[in-house]
């Protein structure tokens, strides 16, 4: 018995001892032995895209996929900031004219109020190929091999590597103008269908086009035979968008994948009777121009981005903003991209064993989670984040950006308390609004990675302003060049002015209780809200929370039925109209289902917006948006919370890094020291297996006394 | 037993509608069809017009139970209810609400599960009878009360600390295995020794002292003293006459759980990153995805069902004094 315990010992031992022999990048590697010399970013996914139909498409998760794949006209510069669009598959940035309603050209300085519309053309490179793909292949005849599949053809079909044929074609701008109709198509479902029908003409009209050749065939519809009136193919490089009225913010859609291009030879392949049962369809396959294509598509298990053979090519930036030449960003300058042959994503759902993987160098990019916090930063004397010495003994970097992000403490200007536009109300918001001390919330809850909030406009958007100049003087003061939140006393004051001295309602003598709607639940969130509630109580408000679902949530914001909420909004583009609208009266949600959830109504800043919104950024711009942050501070509809500043780690083999909130597309820029990699995954993982050898001896050594007791019982004497 | 076997599966039909009917009415309660059609579309710049497109195309636009404007049968199978549970009963899951395949995604998504429940219930039976039966073999001695502590103390411990722990010790400090992650074929292997471990390992203490409880009861019993009475080791009563009579309450615990197997692990599988359909149905709740929810609640109550029938069974196979009727 004893002997063959040992001998399973030593088994296992040898096991070990083999595993470890056998693998140069030792036992814990989680990718396959032959890849780690190899150009490859690893980075992850922590839940399966949803689309990847870039007219469904409308998340951060999934562009991390799609951008690299498809070639709106525009796109961001990597390096230059406040943030800037620059041609992508356009030869240069689209040509605006403004026409009045007899279609007659107007001046470019004309008065928005006299153009009906915006006619912008758009120019794209030739000689732009698509990724090969089987939508693409033709017979010697000059027939699609894959247009008219029969059931029998697709019998041993499983995936898109199973057509053996497969071609490309030349990018044209019929593409871009097919998937601008498919964004109208009633059964596509595009996010923004909603918004762009009310901007390109003949959108609206599309629809119920569109419904009625479908009710005449069900087969698949050749949106080329169905015109849109908005938009126009001029040739094989260009074609022109019509927009209702002046809309500069337009153009910065046309560098989001709702304005790639879609060869309508792809759309009549994923068409076919059969095609969806077997996932095969744009949102499985995406089939692009970029300087990547989905090779692997697992998102049980790994999506894998490689070089698309038949890109067009593209250089890296020859500019930066002053200091990028410094951080040896501008070191790649002119040279083609892109500089990484593959990128795997994994799935990994938890933060944690994706920190320990980054920290093994199984991942070349963090960002710096809760948990993770206190051993990836350390607060220096001067109070500024460091990285602490174990990151900076591993050499790893960290770059911070402060998002185009706002967080914000909603009041409902409908409710007869905390809402309206009387001064009682206003002066009641202005005392909360110092009160609730968003200073100390964001050195508890998010270890300082946040700005407090002084308006409706983040860093980086046109409109911000640093120092005195920008801050909320309501809240605020500026003392000794920085900044200072008022006084409890201060705030207390102003309450008592509101009429709720002590938080007592003068006129009815009841205390006044207010109710703040979440969807915060649970122990983690227990914390927050007891902080929440104790804000409040500093003036002797009494707070009460009441934590719902997110359904119902959005329930009580569409009805209006709440009194304080709290929600966040990230800028689409960086534009001070994406932050204002959010206050804009037209668009209240109890008015019209818009996005302005404070139902927050007032007529000079609704007036300043619709001037504002079509003008280009310019000293006059600034002086409007600085009139409409005077207003909504005054007015105060919400408590200016914070703007999330996010930080990021990278291992030092990874280049080109600089946190670009806007632009989506970044990875073709990344490259990669793969041998130094190599090498540091190696000195970092060697396996420790002494542990092991010493619980097997324990246990040995603890069944000995067992044996011999079992023994003794075996050969004892019975009675 | 053909009988027997046809008339449960004949009782299980009732049981199954009841269980759709009642997750039917308790997901429609949290969620409406307009929530699902904002959760698929996005609340940003959603129109009112194309949640209505979205519902009508997904069959969501009709009533939930009953259809007043429709008359007779129609009434019935002109709903959401109809529309979407009828054909679970011969196994069509149809599509998800975003438009994937559910029975494609089962079937890829069983296969880590199993990967993961099988080694972990078989290793971890082999272990804790082994252990059970030590013990019991030294009952009343040292290595008993230590044993229990021990047991006790491994049941209090969260199964979230043995995940972490285990990552955290195994995988980070001493480099033995990845920390998560998965692969196919082969290449899983590696991937799946930390999590079985785990498995194994938290299962040890609950399991152990059950089946501890188990043998000392039959060691208790007339045979037992029999056998000994006739000179056999206690080797041989333990392992050959004890641990066969303690199988049956062993079976009823094991083979209930045999079909749920591949129903897969929540925790594990999101802590490991292994793409199996605990996690699966997890995110389908996050998600609102109303298809997928009700085709695992339906694949879990059938193979919980199955798991039953085949108790019953197996109670006959180990003991032949059983009969079904």
């Amino acid at each position: 018995m004893t002997v063959r315990k040992i001998s399973l010992a030593l088994c296992c031992t040898g096991f070990f001892a083999f595993l470890v022999a056998c693998s140069d990048q030792g036992l814990n590697n989680p990718y396959r032995d032959n890849d780690s010399a190899s150009s490859i970013i690893y980075s992850s996914f922590s839940e399966r895209p949803k689309e990847l139909d870039p007219v469904k498409s409308y998340n951060a998760g999934e562009y991390e996929f799609i951008a690299q794949i498809y070639e709106p006209p525009l796109q961001y510069h990597f390096l230059k900031r406040p943030y800037q669009l620059v041609p992508l598959a356009a030869t240069r940035m689209p040509e605006k004219q403004f026409f009045d309603a007899t279609g007659a050209l107007l001046p470019e300085d004309v008065d928005p109020k006299q153009v009906a519309y915006t006619e912008y053309t758009v120019t794209i490179q030739s000689g732009i190929r698509y990724q090969p793909h089987p939508a693409f292949s033709k017979d010697a005849a000059g027939e699609f091999h894959y247009h008219q599949l029969t059931p029998a053809d697709l019998q041993n079909i499983n995936k898109l590597a199973d057509f053996e044929s497969v071609a490309s074609r030349i990018l044209t701008a019929e593409d871009y103008v097919y998937q601008i109709k498919r964004l109208a198509h009633p059964n596509l479902h595009s996010p923004l269908a909603g918004l762009l029908s009310n901007y390109i003409r003949g959108f609206k009209d599309y629809r119920s086009d569109v419904l009625t050749q479908l009710d005449r065939q069900e087969t698949w519809l050749d949106l080329r035979q169905i015109a849109m009136s908005g938009v126009e193919v001029l040739d094989q490089q260009r074609y022109q968008i019509r927009v209702e009225g002046v809309y500069p913010q337009f153009i910065y859609w046309l560098s989001m994948p709702f304005f790639a291009p879609i060869p309508w030879e792809a759309d009549r392949f994923y068409s076919q009777q059969g095609m969806a049962e077997r996932n095969i369809s744009f949102d499985w396959y995406p089939v692009g121009t970029g300087p990547y294509m989905l090779t692997e598509n697992n998102p049980n298990l790994r999506m894998v981005l490689s070089k698309n053979p038949n890109f067009h090519g593209e250089l890296y930036p020859t500019e930066g903003e002053p200091g990028d030449a410094e951080r040896g960003l501008l070191q790649d300058a002119g040279k083609p991209l892109p500089f990484v042959d593959r990128i795997e994503f994994s799935l990994e759902k938890e933060s944690i064993p994706y920190w320990n993987k980054f920290l093994q160098g199984y991942y070349d990019t963090s960002g710096i989670s809760s948990d993770s916090f206190d051993q990836s930063v350390e607060l220096n004397s001067r109070g500024e984040f460091g990285l602490s010495d174990e990151m900076i003994e591993r050499d790893i970097k960290m770059s911070s950006a402060v998002a185009t992000s706002l967080y914000y403490l909603g009041f409902n200007m409908l409710d007869p308390v905390i809402g309206g536009d009387s001064e009682r109300a206003r002066l009641l918001r202005r005392a909360i609004s110092i009160a609730v001390d968003y200073d100390e919330f964001i050195s508890i809850f998010r270890n300082g990675r946040g700005e407090p909030a002084q308006g409706p406009i983040p860093p980086g958007i046109f409109g911000f302003e640093e120092g005195q100049a920008g801050i909320n003087p309501y809240v605020y003061d500026w003392q000794k060049g920085s900044l200072k939140r008022k006084s409890i006393q201060q705030a207390k004051q102003i309450l008592t002015d509101a009429g709720y001295a002590n938080g007592i309602d003068q006129e009815s003598g009841k205390p006044l209780i207010l109710y703040f709607d979440t969807v915060s639940r649970g122990a983690d969130s227990k914390a927050l809200l007891n902080w929440m509630v104790k804000q409040f109580a500093k003036l002797d408000i009494q707070l009460v929370i009441r934590t719902t679902d997110g359904n119902r949530f959005m329930d009580k914001l569409d009805k209006g039925t709440f009194q304080i909420y709290q929600l966040g909004w990230n800028a689409d583009y960086p534009d001070p109209e994406n932050f204002f609208f959010l206050l804009y009266g037209p668009n209240s949600m109890a008015l019209s289902k818009g996005q302005n959830y404070s139902n927050y109504q007032n007529p000079n800043y609704d007036r300043l917006f619709d001037k504002m919104k079509a003008m280009e950024n310019s000293p006059e711009r600034l002086r409007i948006i600085r009139e409409m942050n005077a207003i909504v501070r005054a007015d105060a509809p919400w408590v200016w919370s914070f703007y999330p500043k996010q930080y990021s780690l990278n291992h030092a083999w990874y280049q080109n890094v600089k946190p670009n909130l806007m632009a989506n597309n970044t990875f073709k820029y990344r490259r990669v020291d793969a041998a130094k990699r190599a090498q540091m995954r190696k000195e970092w993982n060697d396996a420790v297996l002494w542990p092991v050898y010493a619980l097997f001896l324990l246990l040995l050594l603890s069944i000995v006394p067992a044996i011999i007791s079992y023994r003794k019982r075996e050969l004892a004497r019975g009675l | 037993m053909s009988a027997y076997i046809i008339r449960r599966m004949l009782y299980a039909i009732p049981i199954l509608i009841g269980i759709n009917l009642i997750t039917f009415v308790l997901f429609f309660v949290v969620n409406s069809p307009d929530d699902m059609a904002l959760m698929q579309l996005g609340s940003k710049h959603t129109t009112e017009l194309q949640i209505e497109d979205w519902k009508r195309e997904r069959g969501y636009h009709l009533p939930l139970l009953y259809n007043a404007e429709q008359s007779g049968l129609a009434a019935v199978t002109e709903t959401i209810f109809y529309q979407k549970s009828a054909k679970l009963f011969v196994f069509d899951f149809g599509s998800s609400d975003s438009g994937r395949d559910i029975g494609y995604d089962i079937s890829q998504r069983m296969w880590p599960s199993l990967a993961l429940a099988i080694p972990t219930l078989l290793v971890g039976l082999l272990v804790t009878i082994t252990l059970a039966l030590t013990i019991a073999f030294f009952r009343g001695t040292y290595i008993d009360y230590w044993a229990v502590i021990i047991c006790v103390a491994l049941i209090s411990i969260s199964s979230l600390f043995y995940i972490i722990g285990g990552q955290f010790l195994i995988g980070k400090l001493l480099k033995i295995v990845p920390i998560s992650g998965f692969d196919t074929g082969l290449h899983a292997l590696k991937f799946m020794i930390l999590p079985v471990l785990i498995g194994i390992v938290g299962g040890i203490g609950s399991n152990t002292r059950w089946y501890r409880t188990i043998f000392l009861e039959e060691i208790n019993k007339d045979y037992v003293r029999t056998a000994r009475s006739k000179g056999l080791s206690e080797q041989m009563v333990l392992f050959k006459h004890v641990l066969r009579n303690a199988l049956i309450p062993i079976l009823t615990g094991v083979v209930v759980v045999l079909p749920l197997l591949f129903m897969g692990s929540l925790l594990t599988e999101n802590f490991f990153g292994i793409p199996g359909l605990g996690s699966y149905t997890i995110d389908a709740i996050n998600r609102q995805d109303f298809a997928i929810v009700r085709a695992m609640v339906f694949l879990g109550s059938v193979l919980y069902i199955i798991g039953l029938v085949l108790t019953d069974i197996s109670y006959t196979l180990v003991d032949p004094r059983i009969r079904l009727s």
